[in-house]
This record gives C-alpha cells, sequence and structure tokens, in this order.
C-alpha cells in the first residue's frame, strides 16, 4: 500500500470512502508512491475515492499525470473520485493545466465525502 | 546580464534531487522580488524542465550532469525579474519539436513543456555548442508595482484572493 510515510489511506468510517493522503512534495521522485496507492484502493473497486490534499505542499505534472491516471480508473469502474483540500499553489497547477474543471475538487475532506 | 552567472550549481539527474533545485531557484526567486505564489510557479518551470531532461534526455539514467545557472534580470539592486539557464548533455533534438501538447487531449503526462510555457515570460530552447546537449533559457520579469494590471494568464484565473495578494 506504498509508504505511509508520504501516503496515507484510511476508510471513512461513517461513508465508507476510501480517503487517501498523500503528504509533502507529490514530484518526479515521490509520485510514484501516490500512483500505486491509488491503484491498490482502487483494485478494492470502492464507491468513493477521496484524494485530500491538505497535506501536500507542492505538485509537478507527475503528481497530475498520476491524479489523471486514478481518474480515468474511476470513471471507468463506476467510483467517485473527489480532491480537496488543495492550497493555492497547487490549484495553481491545476488551472494552469486546464485540469481543474476535469476533476470534481472541493474545499474539505467533510465535503467530500458528502458530495 | 553579465556573462559570469551569479549562480551555478551541477547536479546529477536523480529525482531526489529536484527538491533541492526548486528551494534554491524559490529561494533566490524570492530574494529578487517575487511573490511565493510567482516563486511556485518560477520552480515548477525549473521542475518540469528537469524532469524533462531526466526522462527524455537522460531515459530517466540517474548519474547524468544537469547545470542550473541564475542571474538577476536587470541589477542586483534594482532587479527586473530571474533568467534561470538549464543546461545537459542529453542528445540534441530540434528546439522546434519541444512543444507541449493540446491541452483539450486530457491524458497523463505531456504537460510539462506546456506549462513552463505558460508560467514563464520567454522558455528558449536550443542546442549547445558542440555535439551534444540542450540548453533552455527561462526568463521571468518581476510585474513592476506600477503596473498592478500585469497578470499572467493563468494567475488571471486564479480565485480572487489569490489575485489580491498577486505582485
Amino acid at each position: 500500500m506504498g509508504d505511509p510515510e508520504i501516503v496515507s489511506v484510511n476508510a471513512d468510517a461513517t461513508s465508507g470512502a476510501m480517503i487517501v493522503a498523500p503528504r509533502g512534495d507529490v514530484d518526479m521522485s515521490r509520485s510514484p508512491v501516490l500512483r500505486q496507492s491509488l491503484r491498490d484502493v482502487q483494485g478494492g473497486s470502492p464507491a468513493r475515492v477521496v484524494v485530500n490534499l491538505s497535506d501536500v505542499d507542492y505538485m509537478d505534472s507527475s503528481g497530475l499525470a498520476t491524479l489523471v491516471e486514478a481518474m480515468r480508473a474511476a470513471k471507468g469502474a463506476n467510483t467517485k473520485m473527489i480532491l480537496c483540500g488543495m492550497n493555492d499553489k497547487v490549484r495553481a497547477i491545476f488551472e494552469i493545466a486546464r485540469l481543474h474543471h476535469f476533476f470534481t475538487i472541493v474545499d474539505s475532506v467533510d465535503q467530500a465525502v458528502e458530495a | 546580464m553579465s556573462e559570469r552567472p551569479h549562480i551555478r550549481v551541477e547536479l546529477l539527474s536523480n529525482p531526489i534531487y529536484l527538491s533541492g533545485a526548486r528551494e534554491l531557484v524559490g529561494t533566490v526567486a524570492k530574494r529578487l522580488g517575487f511573490d511565493d505564489l510567482d516563486c511556485s510557479k518560477i520552480s515548477l518551470a525549473v521542475d518540469e524542465a528537469l524532469c524533462n531532461i531526466i526522462r527524455h534526455g537522460y531515459g530517466r539514467a540517474l548519474d547524468r550532469p544537469i547545470w542550473i545557472s541564475i542571474w538577476p534580470e536587470g541589477t542586483e539592486d534594482a532587479p527586473e525579474g530571474i533568467r534561470i539557464v538549464i543546461e545537459d548533455e542529453a542528445k540534441q533534438v530540434d528546439p522546434k519539436s519541444m512543444q507541449g501538447r493540446s491541452l483539450t487531449d486530457i491524458r497523463p503526462g505531456g504537460l510539462g513543456v506546456h506549462i513552463i510555457r505558460e508560467v514563464m515570460d520567454e522558455a528558449k530552447y536550443e542546442q549547445r555548442e558542440g555535439p551534444i546537449g540542450m540548453r533552455l533559457t527561462l526568463v521571468k520579469r518581476a510585474p513592476r508595482p506600477s503596473e498592478p494590471g500585469v497578470i499572467t494568464d493563468a494567475a488571471a484565473r486564479l480565485p480572487l484572493s489569490t489575485h489580491r495578494s498577486a505582485r
């Protein structure tokens, strides 16, 4: 399930949503850990996956590519995938890449499990 | 711009050093007057350039050299921006081939060059002198305080709360 120091995975007790929370920088050296975590979670065919980015300080295009890949897999498996907790710097790269409309993005985990 | 870089570092093409390169570039950009969001974007552009070299130029080899050189635009006392030159010893390619893919084609990968060109005011690829190596020159100009309306395309799409803190 990847390195818990880089990505934590938990199930929301109420909704059953799987919450994937990367930490620190999601760049070329660390995005493979996030990719593996998302693949492991999606392998369980959850109804909802929440990617909590509130502890992510930085993301580059390798992180974006990882999330695009996971979103495509989610759509193919009828899994609802929602991103939350972005800071302005992380949000900026989604907007530069014009990907902010491709994802469902909300502010908090609470909103994400209910969205 | 003087001939001699104000900063020049050599790093190996190992992704674990990307964070160090970002810290260096972001910290220098901050001292040259860019705000936090612009510093992050400049660091992002450099990160993307380094990733492209590692991934495509060096085929993910971890032990090849990359050089980053930095100059202030204008003068040190009154900087007007930052100039960053990134060089490698990878196989030379036609600079015209360094194009980002269409953003309407949503798929993983291929965003690096688009991000670099979107974030920086200038981004020029060229072949280094000699038989090997590419050079990328990046320039980001600092908006003048008297020009509050100078906002990049990307910044124009940011939330209003971010605009208020942007230079």
